[in-house]
């Protein structure tokens, strides 16, 4: 469907990209209750961007992608995707996408023909021979589809995604049954997709995987967007890293009852000190959590020279995300409107 | 968007299915078998004028082409109950492209059914002039459409652990009350009921050797009636399937 120029204000510039506005959807879940899956939420994805949905199970993720790709219609709101509506899109062969539900493949074709279907109904597919390459499944090309393991069957939906070279390539939970192994390759190929241009969006509940290959995180919690930013900043917000540390012997003994109340490595005073916002001792080991990690590791050192063994690490999406939804406990069932 | 050759794959996969194939090719075969070879001299079956080895043979065309037709069905409902349906939704393969390569990988596998029991009907002594044998072809093939809209109705209506037992006694019942195994009674309320189901008109396909209309308006009537209202209905459960699961 051609819809006329009732322009949306900054439709041009999101004209190849995802803009969601507004989007609404419950479902009648068992006994009536009304679920409200996504209570009205607005994102924006730029050409070109990777842009991870994290949330955990039960967040509206899964029901955010079926209405991007126009499997669900919205209660209400609207979905662009590259400047049309989902189905149109869709039928220009402008989208790749690999689901959650369906792990399973149609069976009695092998890997090669099942991919091959798939570019078939595509415009200008990627040569189905290099798709087999890059997303590691050459090796099992003849093999038919009913005899593949879970981290093969994902591999395989994974080159049905990807075959038709499309702009927009959306990944529900794709690594879900993979081994490590498998995810790293996974998330390998993932990247020289994306380095083309291409515009990638996928829904997690691993929040490294968030972290690691997003340029940005969208956070949902209870069917609404908590945060919406590059995963740094993001971290930034609930602000913290942690300094690791083993204190010198003499730090050590100056906390032992014998020595007084003067111990100046004590949890208490390492908490005291600039850019640390609590510590822990355990034997000679501290493990400090800082704002500013920077000024934290400065005062760390001038007050302790002989620190040994440090490692600063961020505090990881896991800590940011509890920190985020932890506080929200406004319930997905129908219940006051939120805005 | 190349739909036929989704539609060749389709049918490589419907033929490699040797289990699928065995069974629903070899089923009516080995009945048609065992009930017309001892019969095959009986040249009237209850009065119809029709050799029983005629009338079992097109009997039992009747009963594994719908099979066939319905089962299409079965692979929709699986289809869908693994998700493959909704990563096709997402392709540039329109709805209406997918059907049609289900029927007409149904329409194969009523072909190949038809095509193995009329050999062996061969085989056993029936004989037909060549326009006869064209025209119950065709009349079987215009007659499985109302089933080919049952398959797809079916298969979005159920789910698949009651689809097996669903298309084996949909098909079953209607055979018996169409006169696959025994002929309709010429009266009363059985005859009326066979009258406007159309799998009676496919088993009257046989007919055709005893000259005259073999269908007549009737037929044509009941034939397309199911096919638009079944059609439409397969329409509506489609449409309302496009929630997720």
């Amino acid at each position: 469907m051609s819809s006329p120029a009732t322009a949306i204000p900054s439709a041009a510039r999101a004209a190849g990209g995802i803009r969601l506005q507004g989007l609404t959807k419950s479902f009648r879940g068992p006994g009536g209750v009304v679920v409200r899956a996504v209570r009205s939420i607005d994102v924006t994805i730029e050409p070109g961007e990777t842009v991870a949905l994290l949330g955990p199970n039960g967040a509206g993720k899964s029901t955010t992608i079926d209405m991007l790709l126009g499997l669900t219609r919205p209660d209400s709101g609207h979905v662009s995707l590259l400047g049309r509506e989902p189905r149109a899109a869709v039928e220009a062969g402008l989208v790749g996408a690999m689901l959650q539900t369906g792990g399973q493949l149609i069976r009695d074709l092998s890997v090669r023909e099942l991919v091959t279907m798939m570019a078939t109904l595509y415009p200008a597919p990627l040569d189905v021979g290099e798709v087999l390459e890059l997303t590691g499944i050459a090796d099992i090309a003849e093999r038919r589809t009913q005899k593949l393991s879970g981290g093969q069957t994902q591999r395989v939906r994974f080159a049905v995604a990807l075959v038709s070279d499309p702009e927009l390539l959306v990944l529900d939970e794709p690594t879900v049954a993979m081994d490590v192994e498998g995810r790293h390759g996974f998330w390998t190929a993932m990247r020289a997709f994306a380095a083309r241009g291409k515009t990638v969006v996928f829904a997690t509940h691993y929040l490294e995987e968030a972290d690691a290959y997003a340029d940005r995180a969208v956070l949902m919690a209870h069917g609404r967007v908590v945060a919406d930013g590059p995963t740094t900043q993001i971290k930034a917000r609930v602000g913290t890293r942690t300094i690791r540390a083993t204190l010198a012997e003499s730090a050590t003994a100056a906390v032992s009852p014998s020595a007084g109340a003067a111990g100046d490595a004590s949890a208490e005073r390492l908490a005291e000190l600039p850019g640390v916002s609590a510590a822990e001792r355990h034997g000679a080991a501290v493990i400090l959590r800082c704002a500013d990690s920077d000024t934290a590791i400065r005062a760390l050192l001038a007050a302790h020279p002989a620190a040994r063994d440090i490692e600063i690490s961020s505090a990881g999406l896991e800590e940011a995300f509890l920190e985020l939804t932890g506080g929200d406990d406004d319930s997905p069932l129908e219940g006051p409107a939120q805005r | 968007m190349n739909a036929t050759a989704y539609t060749r794959y389709e049918l490589l996969r419907t033929f490699r299915n040797r289990r699928f194939l065995v069974f629903s090719l070899g089923f009516p075969l080995a009945l048609y078998a065992l009930i017309a070879v001892p019969n095959r001299h009986e040249q009237s079956f209850g009065g119809t004028g029709i050799s029983m080895a005629l009338y079992y043979m097109v009997g039992l065309a009747s009963f594994g082409t719908m099979m066939a037709m319905v089962s299409s069905g079965a692979r929709i409902a699986n289809e869908r109950n693994t998700g493959w349906t909704r990563q096709l939704r997402i392709t540039p393969l329109t709805p209406r492209a997918y059907f049609r390569a289900k029927v007409l990988t149904a329409y194969a596998m009523a072909l190949a059914s038809i095509a193995t029991l009329f050999a062996f009907g061969i085989a056993i002594g029936v004989s037909l002039p060549a326009g006869e044998w064209a025209e119950m072809t065709i009349l079987l093939l215009i007659g499985l459409m109302p089933f080919a809209a049952l398959g797809i109705l079916l298969g979005h209506l159920l789910n698949v652990d009651s689809m097996g037992p669903a298309t084996g006694g949909i098909v079953s019942l209607l055979a018996l009350v169409s006169g696959t195994w025994f002929p309709v009674a010429a009266h009363g309320f059985l005859h009326i009921l066979a009258l406007a189901l159309p799998s009676y008109w496919l088993v009257q396909a046989s007919h055709v050797s005893i000259g005259g209309e073999s269908w007549g308006a009737t037929g044509w009537l009941v034939v397309a009636g199911w096919t638009v209202a079944l059609t439409a209905l397969a329409c509506v459960a489609y449409r309302r399937d496009g929630q997720r699961v």
